[in-house]
């Protein structure tokens, strides 16, 4: 398997980008952060239109940066797409000059992925003929991911493709982009500081703090670590799990979800039997009690869990985070008093009351 | 009346306009590149510089530049050098000193239409594998049509009239640097109203005529906002 890794020192007299990632290359690998971390500048020098003094990146076997050995090689000849927060099209050229535009200065033994296919997937047939300017924000969006697409590039880069887009147009983009990976694949490193869109997209998590990697890794890894709490919203602290569609209950209007750990029942989702979901179970909708309820409960996922880990307990803050596992890990929120009064310790065997299940896919549908 | 009326200098100030806007544009294109892309300190400075023609006499302009022409200014020396003629007095020498009078009004057009384009587009074009040549030939420079087309019709027409730097640096030679003012003003002088009448008409309808073609042109063409 092919890794990314790129090694970036460059200063800015109010800003400083000193960042090391080496991720696997493969499906979409998210940059997280807060706005002014970096993330746009270290995407810019992946492509290499900003060059640290001291950098270096490389994938798979192409060495595209290393200062030590005098290499840096222009982005104009790195096989990179690159998708801006603007579609930046090209307003002289009609929609099809503009897809053509890298596909012709790609040699022709590397193309290996046709306009007939770019246009099918990101449904722009009708677009072709006219000129940039007549198009809506998401069209022009489609049509500048297929522009960089055409030119076969070994990586595709985007920076918050989404972001100038309302709502409706992020919902009409990413099924498009989640395309990509499994239609093209090719590794894409995705720039966003919206998590919804992240927890849809991405296999692997890069998360940016003042101009530094703070932590890296599978998706689903990062979101189960405790003490995120400096780099991750509250609200959307918590472990993602990896379900395929079990049941439908018509009659209560719920579909069953198969995890490793067991099942799952949220409301009814327009699935088919065995397609796979990704979802969230925030941290702040776990609530722990120390033996199986005596009493009925209307809490409908209840599951026997294992202490793993107690996060830091910070005084003066009332909440802490757990670590538990159900078979796969799950992130509690519950409060110090709780915490002392269930004594709570790792290894120890407890209930978990998941009292809402986030499916990330449903803020976009 | 129009038949004793020597066209020689009408010929002549097209040619010299003519001939100054394509080496305008051969110079101009670079400089306002730099000008609108560089953060180099010595920007305001060489900004200043290339709009001097626009505050300066044109006498002071054409003194300065008839020393420099001039066979041991620094550049009719080495032109001296090289083809054995002097620079002053010549058809050459005028296109050389209207290249510095109409400097600013090529480079501040381009100046300007290089910067709407900005860097946005460039950085597309180099991802897409467009080299920078590449890059400035079919992308900025289409996208920065209109201010060429106000570039040229702007440095012809000012190149067309100008008269302080000519008298300075040219002379007043037939079929060499008798441009058309020039010539409007020894038919003043010699109180020969009615040729001074046709010249001067002529230029004022041929000027109003090309403004009006590129205006009505610059308002067809589409306008590439970034």
């Amino acid at each position: 398997m092919s890794q990314l890794t790129a090694n970036f020192n460059l200063a800015f007299p109010s800003f400083h980008l000193q960042a090391n990632i080496n991720v696997r290359a493969e499906g979409v690998i998210a940059i997280f952060g807060n706005s002014g971390c970096g993330k746009t500048t270290f995407l810019r020098c992946l492509a290499g239109l900003e060059r640290s003094i001291t950098g270096s990146m490389t994938l798979d076997t192409y060495t595209w940066q290393d200062e030590s050995q005098g290499i840096f090689v222009p982005l104009s000849q790195r096989p990179i797409g690159y998708v801006f927060q603007e579609p930046r099209l090209f307003p002289h050229i009609n929609v099809h000059a503009n897809l053509q535009y890298g596909w012709k200065r790609t040699d022709k033994s590397v193309r290996h992925i046709a306009l007939e296919q770019v246009v099918q997937v990101l449904d722009i047939e009708q677009l072709l003929e006219r000129r940039p300017s007549s198009l809506s924000g998401g069209e022009q969006q489609r049509v500048a991911i297929g522009r960089a697409l055409l030119t076969s590039p070994k990586l595709l880069l985007m920076d918050e493709p989404l972001s100038s887009l309302d709502l409706q147009r992020k919902r009409e983009i990413l099924p498009f982009i989640k395309k990509l990976d499994s239609e093209f694949h090719i590794p894409i490193v995705y720039v966003s500081h919206d998590l919804n869109e992240i927890v849809e997209l991405a296999k692997t998590m890069v998360l940016l703090k003042e101009g530094k990697v703070a932590v890296s890794g599978q998706i689903e890894e990062v979101f189960s670590q405790l003490n995120l709490r400096h780099l991750i919203p509250e609200n959307h602290l918590g472990a993602l799990v990896d379900t395929a569609v079990a049941e439908q209950d018509q009659e209560f209007g719920l579909t069953k979800l198969t995890f490793s750990g067991g099942h799952l029942h949220v409301p009814h989702q327009e699935r088919t039997i065995g397609e796979r979901l990704r979802v969230q179970i925030l941290a702040k909708d776990v609530s722990i009690i120390s033996s199986p309820p005596s009493f009925q409960t209307s809490v409908l996922n209840l599951l026997e869990a294992t202490v793993v880990e107690i996060g830091e307990v910070h005084t003066g803050h009332p909440f802490v985070d757990i670590k538990l596992d159900i078979g796969c890990p799950l992130l509690a929120t519950i409060t110090r008093k709780s915490l002392a009064a269930l004594k709570l310790h790792p290894g120890q065997i407890v209930y978990a009351q998941i009292k809402a299940v986030a499916l990330s896919s449903e803020t976009y549908q | 009346m129009i038949f004793d009326l020597d066209l020689g200098p009408l010929w002549l100030t097209l040619q010299l306009a003519g001939a100054t806007v394509i080496v305008l544009l051969l110079v101009g294109t670079p400089i306002a590149w730099w000008l609108a892309f560089t953060s180099s300190r010595l920007r305001t400075i060489v900004e200043a510089i290339v709009a001097l023609p626009i505050v300066l006499p044109p006498t002071v302009l054409g003194f300065y530049l008839l020393i420099a022409l001039g066979p041991h200014g620094f550049l009719g020396s080495p032109w001296k050098d090289l083809t054995g003629s002097t620079l002053s007095f010549t058809f050459t020498g005028l296109v050389i000193a209207s290249t510095f009078y109409s400097l600013p009004f090529v480079v501040q057009p381009l100046h300007g239409a290089f910067e709407s384009v900005g860097k946005k587009p460039l950085e597309a074009a180099w991802a897409l594998g467009a080299s920078r040549l590449d890059t400035f030939l079919t992308v900025a420079s289409p996208m920065a049509l209109r201010g060429y087309l106000t570039a040229i019709v702007l440095g012809f027409a000012h190149t067309l009239g100008e008269f302080g730097v000519v008298l300075m640096v040219g002379g007043n030679i037939p079929g060499q640097t008798k441009v058309l003012s020039i010539a409007i003003y020894d038919h003043v002088e010699v109180l020969e109203y009615a040729q001074a009448h046709t010249l001067s008409l002529g230029l004022l309808i041929f000027s109003f005529v090309v403004l009006l073609a590129v205006y009505t042109a610059n308002r067809r063409l589409p306008l590439h906002a970034t």
